[in-house]
């Protein structure tokens, strides 16, 4: 009877303790974890120290920054009762995510859409001006004009480039020498291969050493060494998509010779037994088996060329009647610091790419991959 | 038995047709890196007055004997060597005699006439002062072609590939690890609006990054974030995520889901399974996406251009090559030593790897 309450006492007394003193570590916890990670900012913004020191860091406060987020969040959420903790986990999980999704994609699809109705310095409303400029100057004529020739020979000959050497390559012992070869481009940069061609196409007036492999070419079979890139409008464009010709086939031959080893044997064995040539059963099984591949290469290669940037602002920075769209994005926004127009043509690059944002959508949905 | 012959005989005919093609394709498309990689070890002179070939044996007019003239022989008129006249300026350019042989200045000042003969020839100086002045910050002497000593401020890409990185490291591994656990969430966690954030998640897949520079420039300018690493980390993180999160769902949702209910039957949470089963799982998966982030982070100019601006100090590889073919255009020993610097990590990555690439490469063909 007498310890009875003192006992109950105690109990409400060290449950007031636990719970304050949960409190105070879930307030304590976060805090600490905050001025650790502001120290870590400022330290990299202020400090003097060596570079190989800043860079080391870096990259410990960047990715531990993250992990460390994570579990603190994590770790708080757990502190909670049972019902809110199932509520908050999935936020947990999914939550920075979406964060980083909205803020870098999403909102700025409507941000830039409602810079593009503005003027130059985002002070006035302007209507369809900026989209009436876009379509209207010269400069973004020719910038479309040189798009669409990206578009359809750049495409159309990196797939069939691709296609080929798949082909060809499946019948070889060598294969894997050969397409590793084919695709290395893809690891080296826009800016690399921009410098790798240049040199290829280097001019040096005649009676000089050509010491461009293009250029020796043509003198050592009689002719006048030339300006590839630069007088030979608008036949320079073509120069220039032979780089990413160069740079994208490996792609597609990877995924075309991926979809070719799937054929089952027994249909080309029959139909070779039925006296099918290789070139019909190229068009009459090859084909028709890997054309879900062959769409998908081609979309991919289309939306890398809507996008195409680096490889013209590197050789020609445009110049010389080579603008693309991107180019042309670049200069209005970064050069003219002309938001309105910049804005407009990032809008026009969207809607080249939303009839791809729909297929994958209904694909997507086809497939009920989501249940 | 003849048919078989003639079969076995058309067979091999096919096969070398198939090689031959293809070992010619492969050189198309490896010379121009072969160029490169053989230039940046050739001295500045070498480069500037030979093609990169000269370095395989290769027929070039050779110095076999000279010709002293006359002292003061009047370079106006006709020159008379050996009894027959020549243009000043066809001297210049070397004169073919009929004997296989030409002659040429060698020295106008001095009248002194080369008699050169072609012979087969090596050119094989290398070096690897490029590398070294295209690598330091600090100014270096060099001679040039006439012999004059010159002084020249080194490209300082030490420094930026510290910068690269700084930046490519984390940029590839922070949206890794917040997609994973976005995937997830996806594959094994019930919450309200999950369909509709995963159809934005597919829907965003092939939206233009040029879409969100300007307004996210803006914001990072008026928060004083624009020429840090965690600019351009977040900006990569966010450009990358949709087809990280695309992907690692793909492989997170169709693991066995008897691993996870038993563990949830352990009363492990969703953390723990997270990171003690799901992860180590996943690791080839996140692999394939890791190279192909990695890749694209190093090489991305764009990102980096607008995000990192006029920063010298924060510059990455890709900016600082860009810059110096704006400023030495002509200069293909750095330019050459320059771009192979850039290159040399992702092929060791691309070549020890390449397994995983092409795996990534094969799922993520949605994005472009």
């Amino acid at each position: 009877m007498l310890s009875g309450p003192s006992g109950k006492r105690g109990n409400v007394l060290s449950w007031i303790t636990d719970t304050l003193g949960r409190i105070i570590i879930a307030l304590i916890v976060p805090i600490i974890t905050f001025i650790v990670l502001w120290q870590g900012f400022i330290f990299l913004r202020d400090s003097n120290a060596p570079k190989m020191i800043i860079v080391l860091v870096a990259i410990l406060w960047g990715v531990g920054g993250v992990a460390l987020l994570f579990y603190v969040t994590n770790w708080l959420i757990e502190q909670l009762p049972d019902e809110w903790r199932s509520r908050f986990q999935p936020f947990l999980f999914i939550g920075p995510a979406i964060a980083l999704l909205f803020y870098f994609l999403a909102i700025p699809t409507i941000r830039t859409f409602i810079l593009s109705l503005k003027s130059a310095n985002s002070n006035e409303w302007v209507g369809l001006q900026n989209y009436l400029f876009t379509f209207t100057d010269r400069a973004m004529l020719e910038a479309y004009r040189n798009n669409l020739l990206w578009l359809v020979i750049g495409t159309s000959l990196c797939v069939s480039f691709g296609l080929l050497i798949a082909v060809l390559a499946d019948r070889s012992k060598y294969e894997n020498i050969f397409k590793a070869l084919i695709f290395l481009p893809m690891a080296i940069s826009f800016v690399g291969s921009g410098i790798i061609w240049r040199f290829i196409y280097y001019y040096a007036p005649p009676g000089r050493p050509q010491i461009g492999v293009l250029n020796a070419v043509v003198t050592g079979l009689g002719g006048e060494p030339q300006a590839w890139l630069t007088l030979l409008q608008p036949w320079n464009n073509f120069f220039l998509i032979i780089i990413m010709i160069w740079l994208q086939t490996g792609y597609a031959m990877v995924l075309f010779s991926a979809a070719i080893k799937g054929i089952p044997a027994e249909l080309l064995e029959a139909a070779r037994v039925d006296g099918a040539n290789e070139f019909s059963i190229f068009f009459k099984i090859t084909i028709p088996y890997i054309m879900g591949t062959l769409i998908t290469v081609t979309t991919t290669i289309v939306i890398f060329t809507l996008k195409l940037f680096d490889i013209v602002i590197v050789m020609t920075g445009g110049q010389y009647g080579t603008h693309v769209i991107a180019t042309q994005f670049y200069r209005q926004f970064f050069t003219n610091r002309n938001f309105g127009v910049g804005s407009a043509i990032a809008i026009v690059l969207l809607i080249a790419v939303i009839p791809v944002m729909i297929y994958n959508l209904r694909s997507f949905g086809e497939r009920q991959a989501f249940k | 038995m003849s048919k078989k012959a003639s079969q076995k005989n058309q067979k091999k005919i096919s096969n070398i047709l198939v090689n031959g093609t293809l070992i010619l394709i492969v050189l198309l498309w490896t010379i121009p890196t072969i160029g490169l990689l053989v230039s940046s070890f050739r001295t500045r002179d070498a480069i500037a007055t030979s093609g990169w070939w000269t370095v395989l044996p290769h027929r070039e007019w050779t110095t076999t004997s000279q010709i002293q003239l006359d002292e003061d022989t009047d370079l106006n008129a006709p020159i008379v060597v050996n009894g027959v006249a020549y243009e000043d300026d066809a001297l210049r350019d070397g004169v073919a005699l009929g004997d296989g042989t030409q002659i040429k200045w060698q020295s106008r000042r001095n009248r002194i006439i080369d008699v050169q003969e072609k012979e087969w020839a090596i050119n094989s100086e290398y070096t690897l002062q490029n590398y070294k002045n295209v690598m330091t910050g600090k100014t270096y002497e060099y001679v040039d072609s006439e012999g004059n000593a010159k002084t020249e401020q080194g490209d300082d890409m030490s420094n930026s590939f510290l910068n690269t990185v700084a930046v490519s490291i984390p940029a590839t591994i922070i949206p890794i690890l917040i997609a994973a656990f976005a995937a997830y969430g996806f594959a094994w966690m019930k919450f309200p609006g999950r369909k509709f954030l995963f159809t934005t998640v597919v829907a965003l897949l092939v939206v233009p990054l040029q879409l969100a520079l300007i307004p996210i420039l803006r914001d990072f300018v008026a928060l004083n974030l624009n020429g840090t690493y965690l600019a351009v980390w977040l900006a990569h993180a966010g450009f990358g995520l949709p087809l990280a999160t695309y992907l690692l769902y793909n492989y997170i949702s169709s693991l066995p889901r008897d691993i996870l209910e038993s563990a949830f039957i352990d009363g492990a949470s969703h953390f723990t399974i997270f990171t003690r089963l799901i992860l180590p799982l996943s690791v080839p998966a996140l692999a394939s996406f890791a190279i192909f982030q990695f890749l694209w982070v190093w090489n991305d100019y764009l990102v980096a251009l607008v995000f990192i601006g006029a920063k010298p100090d924060v510059q990455v590889m890709t900016m600082r090559l860009a810059e110096m073919v704006g400023s030495r255009g002509q200069d293909w020993h750095v330019l050459t030593s320059g771009a192979f610097i850039t290159m040399i990590l992702p092929l060791v990555v691309f070549f020890s790897l390449q397994r995983f690439f092409v795996r990534g490469l094969m799922a993520g063909s949605v994005k472009g």
